[in-house]
């Protein structure tokens, strides 16, 4: 059986490992994620202005790729994505008018009312394969290893469109303690990473990392686990630049939450694609004897 | 008997329209058997023209002298682009002035020339990284996927769908997406985000051409062999031919067969 699933942009260039060894756990795991064809940009950022319906086309017309292929499910990887699909199918159901006029604009496409479901990978593990059979398939346990799960704003918020609870999300927490690691609960795991805010001011970035990898550090964290190619970018040059600026502090690696279930699911560093992580993971990763003797966290054959 | 009637009064417009037309008097005569006239709009200004002509032949026959918009007359070089409108249409079409047939009624503009920003790089350094097209184009990501590039695509190339396959560095993919495109800039003039797809889809093919489709190794073995020398017995021979003997070589040639398998050989093999 085949979920349609949405990769979007990132996932292709920068975030490769975030999306490899999501498609490899999900073939382990009996559930192919099938890439929609003909897929656009998901719009990058969910539009707030209320009249600004143009910038609803690109994630509506993803929406209706899915819709194309018989398809009542959208999968997605990047936090980012799923929101902003997420949000732009609420509003197709919701809003009648914007509806019709978005429908109409798009009059080379099939009408749209918000007939597919989107829903993050983690939901899927959770509800469509659940954490106690999952466990099960987990072949190398990431036992001592303290993660700490980061949610950052967009599986969350708004209300409407969260993957757990806005105040006190687990999610994240169960999918780890599935895997036999140890999660790392921290009192900043939902706070904003910066967000796009970097690019108006890219001199704050460390200044909005600090207070989130302090607090996980603080609390014990060796790692911090995260689901958006945007939080790994801003937490992972602000780090960077923390290091730079104060000696003592300590980077810690970003790892994505998939390349997590990948390795637990014993399909080795290759799939994970660690090479492109920020605060290099392959010392905690062999002092976790989640490496063995003849692994590296270096591709074979170089990058491409 | 109704066309007979229209014939007759279209003639006599003809005639009328021609002494306002002095650049049209010189095909007077042969204007008397000419087909049906009917109305289009150049730029808002009504003419009547043939029915039959392209725009290209339309705009000429009213008295237009091309010296831009106007290159090849094939449809494939890209220089005529054209936007019309047909009453009671509300969509703009868009076509190539040398290829679309006039309708009655369309009001239409040429748009030879579109400005667009076309980055400056040095091909030869240049890797097949997607990351080096994003910096020569970051104007990419402003795209909102409103396909107004595909529906404005003369050549009917989904151009919408090549610019995403370029943002996903899907270079391979955007290349042959785009195979087509002749360049005529129409996709530009329509952009909602100010995208110049049609210089960014270039690149694309040329790193698609010159750094990710393998090497032909027999092509690069055939310009050895060519450079070593293999083939200037033969040349030299043709050079010292009689005119009446490369007549006649050139007469007798052996062509290849249109569909001609992989395998076929001339029955002559001396120069394989």
């Amino acid at each position: 059986m085949g979920l349609a699933y949405y990769p979007g942009c990132t996932l292709k260039t920068r975030a490769r490992n975030l999306e490899e060894p999501a498609v490899a756990s999900m073939e382990a795991l009996g559930l192919k994620l099938d890439e929609v064809p003909r897929w656009n940009c998901c719009g990058a950022v969910y539009s707030l202005a209320d009249d600004d319906l143009i910038h609803q086309v690109a994630p509506v017309r993803n929406l209706i790729r899915a819709k194309e292929q018989g398809k009542d499910e959208l999968v997605t990887l990047c936090a980012f994505c799923f929101n902003t699909l997420k949000r732009a199918n609420l509003l197709m159901k919701e809003d009648a008018e914007k509806r019709n006029t978005i429908n109409s604009f798009m009059n080379e496409e099939v009408d749209y009312s918000g007939e597919v479901k989107v829903v993050h990978l983690l939901e899927v593990l959770r509800d469509e394969i659940g954490w106690e059979a999952l466990s099960q398939k987990v072949k190398l346990p990431l036992r001592e290893l303290k993660a700490a799960p980061y949610y950052g704003c967009t599986l969350l918020r708004p209300r409407e469109v969260a993957i757990d609870s806005v105040e006190n999300p687990t999610i994240l927490r169960e999918f780890l303690k599935a895997l036999g690691a140890s999660p790392v609960d921290f009192p900043e795991s939902a706070r904003c990473c910066g967000s796009y805010q970097v690019i108006s001011s890219p001199g704050d970035i460390s200044e909005y990392a600090r207070p989130i990898l302090n607090s996980a550090l603080s609390h014990g964290a060796e790692a911090l686990v995260l689901t958006c190619p945007l939080c790994d970018y801003n937490l992972g040059r602000g780090q960077k630049e923390l290091a730079k600026k104060q000696s003592e502090f300590r980077e810690m690696p970003l790892f994505y939450f998939t390349q997590l279930l990948a390795l637990a699911l014993g399909l080795g560093p290759q799939a994970c694609h660690f090479e492109l992580n920020h605060g290099n993971p392959e010392s905690l990763l062999r002092e976790k004897n989640l490496l063995s003797q003849g692994e590296s966290v270096q591709p074979i054959g170089g990058q491409r | 008997m109704n066309t007979k009637q229209t014939k007759k009064k279209s003639a006599a417009t003809a005639v009328k329209h021609r002494a306002k037309n002095p650049a049209a008097t010189a095909v007077k005569e042969k204007r008397q058997i000419a087909a049906r006239l009917i109305p289009i709009y150049i730029m808002g200004k009504r003419y009547e023209v043939p029915e039959g002509l392209t725009i290209m032949k339309a705009m000429e026959y009213a008295g237009y002298i091309l010296i831009r918009g106007c290159g090849c007359r094939g449809g494939t070089c890209g220089a005529c682009g054209t936007v019309y409108r047909k009453p009671g249409d509300y969509k703009l079409q868009v076509a190539l002035a040398c290829q679309k047939t006039v309708e009655p009624d369309m009001y239409i503009a040429q748009i030879p020339f579109f400005p667009a920003n076309r980055a400056l790089y040095d091909f030869a350094v240049l890797t097949a990284a997607p990351e080096e097209v994003f910096k020569l184009y970051p104007e990419m990501f402003r795209c909102v996927a409103c396909n107004s590039c595909t529906k404005a695509c003369p050549q009917g190339i989904e151009v919408m769908d090549a610019i995403s396959a370029l943002k996903q560095g899907n270079i391979s993919e955007a290349a042959q997406l785009s195979f087509d495109c002749i360049q005529c800039g129409l996709c530009t003039s329509r952009c909602f985000g100010e995208l110049a797809q049609y210089h960014m889809l270039q690149l694309a093919r040329r790193i698609y051409g010159a750094k990710i489709v393998p090497r032909a190794e027999h092509l690069a073995e055939m310009v050895k062999a060519v450079n070593e020398g293999r083939y200037d017995r033969f040349l030299d021979e043709l050079k010292q031919a009689k005119e009446d003997e490369l007549k006649k070589l050139y007469q007798e040639r052996e062509v290849e067969p249109m569909a001609a398998g992989e395998d076929w050989k001339p029955k002559d093999t001396r120069y394989l």
